[in-house]
Order: structure tokens, then C-alpha cells, then sequence
């Protein structure tokens, strides 16, 4: 508690909104300079898509979407790429989910006496997985697997394992270490103390990053296609590079869709299992 | 029989259980292997083998050359510059929808339920922010890249509409979810809601709205390479290029230095975050 200002107390001023001392003041002005020098060194046609004919370019652009084409053999093509990536983004979560956890127990430090030799090159490979967005890692792996939805599957597993295997050491680590010493004191070996002692308490939370992952993934997998890594991805960029607009509208609807009924499926599992 | 029964300590109870579920589970994953055409013996088959083994030799040793590594840092700079002027544009579209949306700042919630037409207005406001986050930006590049053509223009679009869209939903979150008292009070005793906001929500809920922000902008410079993939400029576009010219060297020397610069953003955010919270 301060005490009561005195009634003959100097009105104070308020802090100088520049002080040479304040080091949130260098990083505030660390950002203007940064925010300047990108408008400045970007050519942005400000005019192209500020201008009333941009505009009404945009508008015609857009309406073109209308209306979406409904023909039934489009509609069976647009529910086979659904239905592609929204196996490219389960199975691609299952395989990370799994080299994740592969990964996460060399990176993770199992108890105090633990050496753990691999924990620093574990790591390191994890943060490169991370490191790398998916969508470069279809674009590399189109070499090796070819045109196709595997190629997305394989990607999408490499990204989220980098992703996930970190948040499963972190996990792992994290977990009461009771349980483990309990065993490891009887001269049970590691991988069962791990299986019966570790697993089960973090479990849960694996499964929850998992789900987690999942969200993120079919969005991800939507969009993985536009390098050619199949699903409705590679529809999209196929219609839109021909300019048919009624059926890039149908594809993109489809998008949606998708996008809402697995946050609504992810959103019930996990009701159920908190349940 | 029964002396043909393992030791107890080698029987596991639970056999049949298992058994079955692993049944099921691979029944269940048969269709996800189908759909993705998962054949993974096609990576070894020794026609890819040789490509993507050639492919991978030529990563090493990574392209060096004075105009190469001149052309990544100028690209390089654009991604960040292409993140950077996106997050801005985003904020012009996010703070007013925030604003529209915030709940505490309705005058007609002072007096028990809101009117409708604020109602309708704020739930309106609510889908567009939804619309625009649950367009991935790589769509909405791919359509500004038709609008606009090439380069970084509609990279920033992209960026500014679906940053726009998570910023606004999640500003409006964070100023809902802080101590509404001081606002309320402001409100009730005849102060705009322009006010209400500077001098009740905005001062307890800073540092949580420039830490997100920052944190965006760092996703921001992940997704600006990305859309280079579709030809909006940066890193990106460079690394669509060599890959089609199975240019490994140049591959090798931008992953490098990708890898790095998310490195470099997740310690400066990490850092600006620290100091501005």
C-alpha cells in the first residue's frame, strides 16, 4: 500500500514515452523501423487491388464463383478427394503419432541417473522435422514418391512427428517419476518400466496432442495438393488453373466441410474420453 | 491340458482381448492405406531409389555461390518483409471487427440481455472473422495470385486476411475473458465505448494481446514461405524453383537457411514477448 499523496506533492509528469533506458522502447522502435522497411522494400501494387476497377475485377472474380457446379459425376469426384484427404490426414497423424513416439524416448531423459547420449541429437532431429512446414516436405518428397496422395500421407507424417515427438518428450519428462523408480528398483529393464509405469500416466495426454495434431493436420492436408500431393488440394489448384470457378467453388465448399466435420468428430472424442 | 499350460508368469490373461483389437484396428486403417495409395516399396523400387538417391547427393555440398547466397538473403528479407506487412494489414481488419465483436463493450448488455440488432450485428460479425480464418491463406493466395498476378502482393493479402480472421476471433476472446468491472463502470457512468475500451479493457489486457500478436508474426513468417509455393514471392518461390530443376545444392543452402530463420523468429518473438509483457 502506498501512502496518501501529501496535498502539497509536486504533480508528477507522466514517463517520457522515449527513455534511452527502457528496453521495451528500443524493441517498439525496433518494430516501427521493421514495419517501414517492409512496406517500403515490397512493391506492393497498391493501385492493382485498391483501384475501383481492381475492384471490380474482384467482384466479377467472385461472382464467378456462382453458382457452384453440382453435376453428380463432379460431386463423386469431389467426395473421392475427401474422402483422400481425409485418409492422407488420419494416416499421416497415426504414422506421426508413432515415429513420434520413437523419436520421443531417446530425446527424453527417463530418470535422474539417465545419461541419455541421444537426447541432444534427438533433439536436434526433431527441431528439423518441426522445423520444415509440410507443404516443402511434399514438395521434396514428390521426388522420391512421385505425383500423389502418399507423397502428401508421408509429409504430413514428417512435420507433425517433428511436432509431436516434441511435445511427447516434453511429456514423458514431465510424468511423476515415482512409479518408474518403484520398478526400476526391482531390476525391471527399461522398456517395461516404460510400458507400465510411464505410459499410462501420460497416455491422456498423448492422446490429446494427438487429437490436437489431427485438427491441424486436415487442414493441412487440404491444402497439401496444390504441389500435387493429392486430395481436394490438387483438385482446387487443377480447376482454378483452368479457370473454372463454379467447380474451384464446389471443391472449396467441400474444404469446409471437411475442415468442420473433423473439428466436430475431434471435438466429440475427446468428450468422450474426459468423460 | 493343463500341464501344457505355460509358467503364470509368461501367461498374459488379456490374449484374446488384444488380439482382437489389433484385429479391428487393422480392418479399420485397411481403407486409409487403399485411399492413400501407401505402397512405401515404391520409394525403394530402384528406378525412384536412383532419383531421389541422386537427388540427395546433390544436397551436398550446398550451393555457395557469391550471387547465389545474395539471391537467398534478398529473398529471405522478403518473407520476413512479406510476414511483416501482412500481420499489419491484418491488424487493420482485426482490431475494429475485435471491437465490433467484444461483448463487454455493448451498452445494451448493461441492462440485463442484449438488444437484437447489437446481437445480430456482433454474431454477424463473428461468422465473417470465422469465414476468413477457415479459408487456409494458401487459397486465398492462389486466388489473389489470380486478381493481382505474381509477386508479393498477394502474399500479403493472404496473410492479412486469414491473420485477420484468427487475430480478431482471439482478441476478442482475450478482452472477454478479463475483469469486465472497470469497463462496466466506465460504461455505466457515461464514457463511449472508445474510451471504455483505452482506459478499462485495453490496459489490463496489453501484454496478453502484444504477446499473441508477436506469436502470430512468427507463424506469419512460417506461412509466408509456404505461399511462395503458389508464387507469392520469398523463399519459397526460390525453393519451388530448384526443386523442379532437382537443384539439391540450392535446396540444401534454403533449407539451411529456413531452418534457421524459424529458429531466429521463435528466439526474437520469444525475446520481444519477454520484454513487452
Amino acid at each position: 500500500m502506498r501512502a496518501r499523496d501529501a496535498a502539497n506533492q509536486t504533480y508528477r509528469l507522466p514517463p517520457r514515452i522515449f527513455d534511452a533506458r527502457c528496453r521495451a522502447c528500443w524493441y517498439a522502435l525496433g518494430i516501427v523501423v521493421l514495419i517501414v522497411a517492409s512496406f517500403w522494400s515490397l512493391d506492393l501494387q497498391w493501385a492493382q487491388f485498391l483501384s475501383l476497377q481492381a475492384l471490380a475485377s474482384m467482384a466479377r472474380f467472385v461472382a464467378e464463383f456462382f453458382p457452384p457446379e453440382t453435376s453428380a459425376p463432379f460431386l463423386a469426384k469431389v467426395g473421392q478427394g475427401m474422402v483422400e484427404t481425409f485418409a492422407m490426414s488420419l494416416l499421416g497423424t497415426l504414422l506421426a503419432a508413432v515415429l513420434g513416439i520413437v523419436l520421443a524416448l531417446p530425446a527424453s531423459r527417463m530418470h535422474e541417473g539417465d545419461p541419455a547420449r541421444l537426447r541432444g541429437a534427438a533433439r536436434l532431429l526433431l527441431n528439423a522435422l518441426r522445423a520444415i512446414p509440410e507443404l516443402v516436405w511434399a514438395a521434396l518428397l514428390l521426388v522420391a514418391a512421385g505425383l500423389g496422395p502418399f507423397a502428401g500421407t508421408l509429409a504430413l507424417a514428417l512435420h507433425t512427428s517433428g511436432v509431436l515427438g516434441r511435445l511427447f518428450a516434453e511429456a514423458i519428462e514431465n510424468a511423476p517419476r515415482e512409479p518408474a523408480a518403484a520398478l526400476r528398483v526391482q531390476g525391471i529393464d527399461a522398456p517395461r518400466v516404460f510400458l507400465y509405469a510411464t505410459l499410462p500416466q501420460v497416455l491422456p495426454q498423448l492422446m490429446s496432442y494427438t487429437l490436437y495434431r489431427w485438427e491441424n493436420n486436415i487442414r493441412a492436408a487440404t491444402i497439401l495438393g496444390v504441389v500435387g500431393a493429392g486430395g481436394l488440394g490438387q483438385l482446387l489448384a487443377f480447376h482454378m488453373g483452368l479457370f473454372q470457378m463454379n467447380k474451384t467453388a464446389t471443391v472449396l465448399a467441400a474444404m469446409l466441410l471437411l475442415v468442420a466435420l473433423v473439428d466436430a468428430a475431434s471435438f466429440g472424442l475427446r468428450r468422450w474420453m474426459t468423460r | 491340458m493343463d500341464a501344457a499350460l505355460p509358467h503364470p508368469a509368461l501367461r498374459d490373461p488379456a490374449w484374446r482381448g488384444r488380439v482382437v483389437l489389433m484385429l479391428t484396428v487393422a480392418v479399420l486403417l485397411w481403407p486409409l492405406f487403399v485411399a492413400t495409395e501407401f505402397k512405401p516399396w515404391t520409394l525403394l523400387a530402384p528406378e525412384s531409389l536412383r532419383v531421389s538417391a541422386g537427388f540427395l547427393a546433390s544436397f551436398f555440398p550446398p550451393a555457395h555461390g557469391g550471387d547465389f547466397l545474395l539471391l537467398v538473403a534478398r529473398e529471405t528479407w522478403r518473407t520476413v518483409a512479406i510476414a511483416t506487412a501482412g500481420i499489419v494489414l491484418a491488424l487493420f481488419v482485426a482490431v475494429p471487427m475485435a471491437l465490433l465483436v467484444t461483448r463487454t463493450l455493448s451498452v445494451s448488455a448493461l441492462s440485463g440481455r442484449m438488444a437484437r440488432g447489437p446481437f445480430w450485428l456482433r454474431q454477424g460479425v463473428r461468422w465473417l472473422l470465422v469465414l476468413l480464418r477457415s479459408v487456409p491463406e494458401l487459397v486465398w493466395a492462389l486466388v489473389f495470385v489470380r486478381v493481382v498476378g505474381l509477386g508479393a502482393t498477394p502474399g500479403v493479402l493472404a496473410i492479412a486476411l486469414t491473420y485477420g480472421g484468427m487475430l480478431g476471433k482471439v482478441y476478442a476472446e482475450i478482452l472477454e475473458s478479463g475483469e469486465a468491472a472497470p469497463t462496466t463502470a466506465l460504461l455505466r457512468n457515461g464514457s463511449s465505448r472508445l474510451q471504455a475500451f483505452c482506459y478499462g479493457l485495453l490496459p489490463q489486457n496489453a501484454a496478453e494481446l502484444t504477446s499473441y500478436t508477436v506469436y502470430r508474426w512468427e507463424c506469419a513468417i512460417r506461412s509466408s514461405v509456404v505461399l511462395g509455393f503458389v508464387g507469392a514471392g520469398g523463399l519459397g518461390q526460390q525453393m519451388d524453383n530448384s526443386v523442379k530443376m532437382f537443384a539439391g545444392g540450392e535446396v540444401a543452402t534454403m533449407l539451411i537457411v529456413f531452418i534457421a530463420l524459424v529458429a531466429l523468429a521463435d528466439r526474437v518473438s520469444a525475446g520481444l514477448r519477454r520484454a513487452l509483457a
